[in-house]
């Protein structure tokens, strides 16, 4: 059922007070969670960008109940909380919200677990490709040749690909989305929240602090991820992939725009080589034909 | 009542049964492993109605249990030894939080080498994060303080979670008669649950957000230390009440064996107070010596005025420690110490480190090492060493 932002609900779930830098992806996903789930949702926060952002105690920027909690260990204690509300017979979604640090690293056995158990919690992987809490440092989900203050000479190694192991955890519902694209989140979150067991959405934030670009450009980075085909939206359903209508065009490759146009917006990829943008590059197409493989 | 056989885990797990706990998440160490084991068939039977989340670490089950104990439900986990250390951080997130719930810990020592014997290294470990903690000294005690553990820390005077503690194997694995509580009287003992706050959705409570200002983090500290000294109060009353139900009373933070006339004291924890006991009845029976025996029941929080009420004219007075912090000397004994220091108690006190990595201790042993103590201090008004590190069978 296709949404249109005017039939959005008005209450508002991010309040003035909240912490966040300008322009933050975290604090807009946090708004379209409101917008999809309101006040159904009882977040499970771990340590990350959005304990701050949260504001100060007693007071809360964001109107939502928030269970914050140690950095490993955000499905466990949603998966206890759900259990709880279902015993005693309360409505509610419970959503770890975690960066891809608490989600991607420290948190992995824990999300992993949570998920081959199938406990009925929603993940969602709030990914900025980097510790920005802690002041910037690379994770497993920074991109090769980024800038980080650990990898001051350009990032190594790839980015490992959460959502396909997400997949093959054969959990019912996994996703990717982008703050650039809100219904197409708010319809993913729609989605999940109607399926029981554990399900799992990726968000790519792109963050103007860590990433190195002006706080008005948010938005038109975080499309420019999608149109140069560098992050791909799709979901799972019972382990049938499909790729979402704002990522299809990008599957002629002759549509997506060049790489080197994502790059060169971003502080973080000032250095890279041409060499290492042939790799950017080649790992895009490789991507593609790993998903579309899975999606036939 | 009924009279039943059961092992200090199967203990557990009856009390754990008794008090309708909904969620119990776990995960399998030796020799915590047949609480786990057992409460996953009272699951899977149906005998016990309740959700039990399989997880794949002790981080994440106590994570579970707390996220379930939040959103409003008595939750229950257990384990032992590097399990225990593995949940330390969660431990401090669970007290700070002001929730109650109960873990069981079989005292396990720490690695290297492996080792599954009992000492009391893994739970000392954790006396700062804010649980209360309680030693058991057979498995009576173990299933009536486990179920006096939920009362306590739901008490709105404490509102803090608590562990009960019993020794690897000898009474984790060993099997005594229990007296196994009536459902209907633990229901009469148990009210509801009664919890700080209850997460639900569309209620936009906040827990752990930054405090404005610093002050009230420090508070959070402070009112836990309240909390505590609150706590001897409630536990005395649970003490009590238990005692009219069923007859049983354990004794409130301490329990105190022949210490009317006693000169010389022997202060311990956990299941080698009952070894003791058979030492203190040695040395009256057989030496005449007017030797009692102090259990600490409770370590936090920690029993001071009773040490200081029963230690205040002791001759001598010999403190057994399981476990020790390299550096300084076992636990009990700095904490015996310091308490009695605080009220001008100058007692000569000695430390007897033992048992550690599962070495036994035979009552015999317990005698000699008294025996030897009592002679000294008699000779020298003091003893000459206030460390002494004790193998057994010398
Ligand atoms: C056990 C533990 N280790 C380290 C930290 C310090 N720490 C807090 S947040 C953070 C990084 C968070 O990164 P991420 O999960 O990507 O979230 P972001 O801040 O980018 O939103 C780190 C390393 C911690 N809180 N706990
Ligand atoms: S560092 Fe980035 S993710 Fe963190 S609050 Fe600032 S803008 Fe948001």
């Amino acid at each position: 059922m296709p949404i249109s932002i005017k039939d959005l609900p008005k209450e508002k779930y991010v309040l003035p007070g909240d912490t966040a830098c300008p322009g933050c992806p975290e604090n807009m996903g946090l708004r379209f969670v409101g917008m999809a789930l309101g006040g159904k949702v009882i977040l499970v926060i771990p340590a990350g960008c959005t304990s701050i952002i949260q504001g100060l105690a007693p007071g809360s920027g964001l109107n939502f109940p928030i269970l914050n909690v140690p950095f490993a260990s955000s499905d466990a204690v949603a998966a206890g909380l759900s259990a709880a509300k279902k015993i005693l017979g309360e409505d509610a979604v419970v959503v770890a919200w975690a960066g891809d640090g608490g989600t991607a690293d420290i948190g992995f056995a824990t999300l992993s677990g949570s998920a081959e158990r199938n406990d009925n919690i929603i993940h969602i992987c709030v990914d900025n490709e980097a510790y920005m809490n802690t002041g910037i440092q690379r994770s497993s989900q920074t991109p090769l040749g980024a800038w980080t203050t650990t990898t001051v000479g350009g990032k190594k190694e790839r980015k490992k690909d959460l959502p396909l192991i997400m997949l093959m955890h054969r959990i019912p519902y996994v996703a990717t989305a982008s703050v650039a694209y809100p219904i197409d989140f708010i319809e993913k979150l729609r989605k999940a929240s109607t399926i029981r067991g554990f399900k799992y959405i990726h968000l790519h934030s792109p963050c103007p602090v860590g990433w190195r670009f002006d706080p008005m450009y948010t938005v038109t980075v975080a499309k420019l991820a999608v149109e140069t085909g560098m992050w791909i939206l799709f979901e799972s359903e019972d382990s049938k992939v499909s790729i979402s209508p704002s990522s299809r065009p990008y599957l002629d490759k002759s549509k997506r725009k060049p790489v080197k146009e994502y790059l060169s917006m971003q502080g973080r990829f000032r250095n890279v080589t041409d060499e290492v943008l042939k790799e950017i590059e080649r790992q895009v197409d490789e991507n593609w034909s790993t998903l579309l493989k899975l999606a036939a | 009542m009924v009279l039943k056989t059961l092992t200090g885990n199967y203990a557990v797990a009856t009390a754990v049964k008794l008090a309708r706990v909904k969620v119990v998440a776990t995960y399998p160490i030796t020799p915590q492993t047949t609480i786990v084991e057992k409460l996953a068939e009272m699951v899977e039977t149906g005998e016990l109605d309740a959700e039990m989340i399989r997880v794949e670490s002790e981080y994440s089950a106590m994570a579970a249990v707390y996220g379930a104990a939040s959103g409003g439900v008595r939750a229950f986990t257990a384990t032992s030894s590097h399990g225990l250390l593995y949940m330390h951080e969660m431990l401090w997130w669970v007290a700070g939080s002001r929730m109650p719930l109960v873990m069981a810990v079989v005292t396990r020592s720490i690695g290297p080498p492996w080792n599954i014997w009992t000492d009391h290294s893994d739970i000392m470990g954790q006396r700062d994060a804010g649980w209360l903690i309680t030693f058991s000294e057979n498995s009576q005690e173990t299933l009536d303080e486990t179920l006096k553990l939920f009362r306590i820390t739901e008490d709105e005077r404490v509102y803090l979670p608590g562990i009960v503690t019993l020794d690897a194997f000898i009474m984790s694995h060993t099997s005594e008669p229990v007296d196994i509580p009536d459902q209907s009287l633990v229901d009469a003992f148990l009210p509801p649950r009664k919890q700080p706050y209850v997460f639900k959705a569309g209620d936009p409570i906040v827990m752990g957000n930054m405090p404005r200002d610093l002050k009230w983090n420090m508070m959070v500290r402070e009112d836990m230390c309240r909390a505590m000294e609150r706590a001897k109060r409630v536990i005395e009353e649970a003490d009590e009440l238990w005692g009219k139900l069923t007859g049983r009373k354990h004794g409130g933070l301490t329990d105190c064996y022949r210490c009317e006339d006693a000169k010389h004291f022997i202060v311990g924890m956990g299941a080698w107070t009952g070894d003791m006991r058979d030492a203190v009845d040695h040395l009256r029976d057989r030496f005449g010596l007017k030797v009692g025996l102090i259990k600490v029941r409770y370590f936090r929080p920690f029993p001071s005025e009773d040490l200081i009420k029963w230690l205040n004219n002791a001759m001598s007075v010999v403190v057994f420690d399981r476990s020790v912090s390299p550096g300084a000397e076992g636990p009990l004994y700095i904490e015996t110490v310091s308490s009695l220091a605080s009220s001008g108690v100058r007692s000569p006190v000695k430390n007897v480190l033992a048992g550690l990595a599962g070495v036994d201790l035979a009552p015999a042993d317990i005698s000699n090492v008294m025996l030897a103590s009592v002679e000294e201090v008699e000779e020298l008004g003091a003893f000459k060493q206030r460390v002494t590190w004790f193998y057994g069978g010398e």
